[in-house]
């Protein structure tokens, strides 16, 4: 493969790949990332094994995809032009899908998504699809993920040449502070100003980083991105470095994620052969290094500048701000780090226009926002909406309601920094601003649903286990007060609270927030607050009471 | 995140530095953003960091060995002592808690008679929590190695890991 030395050079590669890619063979797309868990792979394999003993290799494709989103129904596959979607497909299915559905068009009922005892074959009529908007997974699920040439055909670095033709970088983060973007990682930060920040800092050598390190419990969203689309990231982030100016970038990926750092590989591997990272980008004086660098198994390194300590070959401990990255990052050089689903909304912003991303959400936050939808929910899995659809839409539209007779009692939203959302919410409209209001942050975008079942008291002591756990112990405030306040609420749940136990964890939340010095500290009491909020009834009984509260169920688990 | 191991002759099997010298021939300088990829590449071939193969990366990379051991407690993933021949990686996901995961670790803990972190003195399981797999449709789910077994009852559980 020859490098592509202009803009025009991959337009006319295009072209070439439009005849080869949109021709009119049936595709098969089954999901081999997420759903590898629940033999996937097997399937994708006797797929490619039956269509080469019935020799239909010139009309079928078998594509192995990235993430779906409905993972509840894994394996998942679908087949295009028709639309259809099986769920919980097995080896043993596949010689009947072909004979019946590809080559008759036949529907295999027991297969399809079944909502209220009916049956739904096609994509376009499943709830859960019906009411997402795709953006960021625009790709995923329906390409290839390791082979660029899928991503090209659907625009791919469409964005990145007609930034390197025409606008300066400048006009990249005019564009980009026009459309109203915000950090995905979790604070909301506006990504232009954060990109005009480091452009303006001085300094020759720049860098940009991809955050990667998603480590709160609950959240899968980076995850797939990274696995099922990692073009999309690499083209967001070769776009910040041009506007920025920089040369070098690193995209730091949790170690527990083989998948997503094999594909990465894979794609910078191809977009080097094409001569879409390196030097001289599509003929341009343009160019940009790209490595991957591993965690070893630490939450705290999520935050920035514990990040870049761990890069730098350091214990990830985080530092006080500012100076900020902006100014002072990796190697002390400025630098600009953003989240993995940040980037990967900037090629569709560039390609469509400010005009248009803004045209999708609410007054302050732009855009969509994919969430992890898990728990006790139906539709356990991956979803986009526009900002501002509201918790019942997602959890009851989309996410198909809670199993079983149980009732909604809360939506867990943003992990560990986040907080509880009760059912009186549930008509509230998401964005950065509203979930915060009722006590939760938007966070990366784990969204847990729990049902009545579960003890409110018992969920704010797991998070403050796992708070304490990843605690650096680097400032007092965080490792002290996230020891004590899971002492109290061990003993709380233990049926051994005292009655000023509740004043006792407000005030300790109040210091800890106050005074730690980074982001995992600062926010460590937030399930701790949100819970006493809405729930202090249960605090309260469970002192009273002094009875045991043990297990995070009050009866028993159930199944979804 | 602090864990309670030391570095300790005694225990330390010793071990042959062979593979340790061939991964560290391919850095020609080593800078201290080396350090964590040549610990990860240099676990990947012993199943666990030995204290001698410490010793030598800091005689051939200059860094000391007080830091290195700072970093390899630091982070989760390293190990100062052997494994077993089998990882089990329990998700402690908010998702899994909520379905069930305790009932799950405390039924591994029973049939295994270690602890959590703990290796099995036949050395053929090592038993670790872990954060988010990431893979909450399964919940609760545990990884053995690069398996997935999800949506676990205490009985499934128990079935898995006699099979083994």
């Amino acid at each position: 493969m020859k490098k592509l030395e202009s803009p025009d050079e991959l337009v006319k590669f295009r072209k070439s790949l439009e005849l080869k890619y949109r021709s009119d063979k049936i595709r098969v797309l089954i999901c081999t990332t997420g759903c590898r868990a629940l033999g996937a792979e097997e399937v994708f394999k006797a797929f490619k094994a039956e269509i080469k003993k019935l020799s239909l290799e010139d009309k079928v494709e078998i594509v192995d995809t990235g993430c779906q989103g409905l993972c509840a129904r894994a394996p998942v596959l679908t087949i295009e032009p028709m639309g259809i979607f099986y769920g919980r497909v097995t080896e043993m299915d596949v010689t009947e899908i072909v004979s019946r559905t590809i080559l008759k068009g036949e529907v295999i009922e027991r297969l399809c998504y079944t909502d209220a005892g009916k049956r739904i074959p096609y994509v376009r009529d499943i709830p859960f699809y019906s009411k997402q908007e795709k953006i960021v997974l625009r790709n995923c699920g329906e390409i290839d993920p390791k082979n660029i040439h899928e991503y090209i055909v659907r625009d791919g670095y469409a964005a990145l040449s007609k930034v390197l033709s025409d606008m300066t970088p400048e006009d990249v983060i005019h564009e980009m502070k026009s459309s109203g973007l915000r950090g995905r990682g979790g604070a909301g930060f506006p990504t232009g100003n954060k990109w005009e920040f480091v452009k303006k800092a001085a300094g020759d050598i720049k860098y940009i980083i991809c955050n990667g390190d998603e480590g709160d419990p609950g959240a899968f969203m980076d995850r797939a991105v990274l696995e099922g689309d990692p073009h999309t990231v690499i083209e967001g982030m070769l776009i910040g470095a041009y506007a920025i100016g920089a040369r070098k970038g690193i995209i730091y990926v949790r170690a527990e994620y083989p998948i997503a750092v094999e594909h990465l590989k894979i794609a910078i591997e191809q977009a080097k052969t094409l001569g879409l990272l390196g030097e001289n980008i599509l003929g341009s004086q343009f160019g940009l290094d790209l490595e991957i660098k591993m965690g070893a198994g630490a939450f705290v390194c999520g935050e920035e500048t514990a990040l870049i300590a761990s890069i730098e070959g350091k214990r990830g401990m985080p530092r006080p701000r500012p100076p900020f990255p902006a100014t002072n990052g990796l190697w002390g050089k400025p630098t600009n780090i953003n989240n993995v689903e940040t980037f990967a909304n900037v090629p569709v912003i560039i390609l469509k226009g400010s005009e248009f991303y803004k045209a999708i959400g609410t007054e302050t936050s732009k855009g969509t926002k994919i969430f992890a939808l898990a728990g006790n929910v139906k539709n356990t899995g991956l979803v986009e909406v526009p900002m501002g659809t509201t918790l019942r839409e997602i959890v009851f539209d989309i996410g198909g309601g809670i199993p079983g007779r149980k009732k909604f009692k809360a939506a867990q939203m943003g992990g560990p920094s986040g907080g509880c959302v009760p059912a009186q919410h549930l008509d509230l409209s998401i964005d950065y601003e509203t979930v915060k209001e009722v006590g939760a942050i938007m966070g990366s975008g784990g969204l847990i649903v729990m049902d009545d079942s579960a003890s409110m008291v018992e969920i704010a002591r797991y998070f403050m286990e796992f708070c304490q756990d990843e605690s650096c112990g680097k400032c007092v405030p965080c490792r002290i007060g996230t020891k004590r306040m899971l002492d109290i609420l061990t003993r709380i749940t233990k049926g051994e609270g005292k009655k000023e136990d509740i004043d006792l964890l407000r005030e300790l939340a109040e210091v800890t927030k106050t005074a730690s010095l980074c982001g995992l500290g600062q926010t460590a009491a937030n399930p701790v607050l949100s819970t006493i909020r809405y729930y202090i009834n249960e605090y309260e009984e469970l002192i009273n009471k002094k009875s045991s509260q043990t297990s995070p169920q009050q009866s028993s688990a159930q199944q979804s | 995140m602090q864990k309670n191991v030391t570095l300790n002759k005694e225990s330390s099997p010793s071990v042959d530095l062979a593979q340790c010298r061939s991964i560290l021939s391919n850095y020609s300088s080593v800078t201290h953003a080396d350090l964590i990829p040549i610990l990860q590449l240099i676990q990947d071939a012993y199943g666990y960091l030995p204290q001698d193969v410490l010793i030598e990366i800091s005689a051939k990379t200059h860094i000391p060995l007080s830091k290195i051991y700072g970093v390899v407690t630091f982070y989760s993933q390293f190990y100062l002592e052997p494994r077993g021949k089998y990882t089990i990686k329990v998700c402690t996901g908010t998702a899994c808690h909520i379905k069930g995961a305790p009932d799950i670790k405390k039924k591994i803990s029973d049939v295994l008679q270690i602890q959590e972190g703990e290796t099995t003195p036949d050395y053929k399981f090592t038993y670790t929590p872990v954060a988010c797999l990431g893979t909450c449709f399964l919940a609760p789910v545990m990884m053995i190695d690069g398996r997935y077994y999800g949506k676990l009852t205490v009985e499934k559980t128990e079935a898995i890991l006699k099979g083994y």
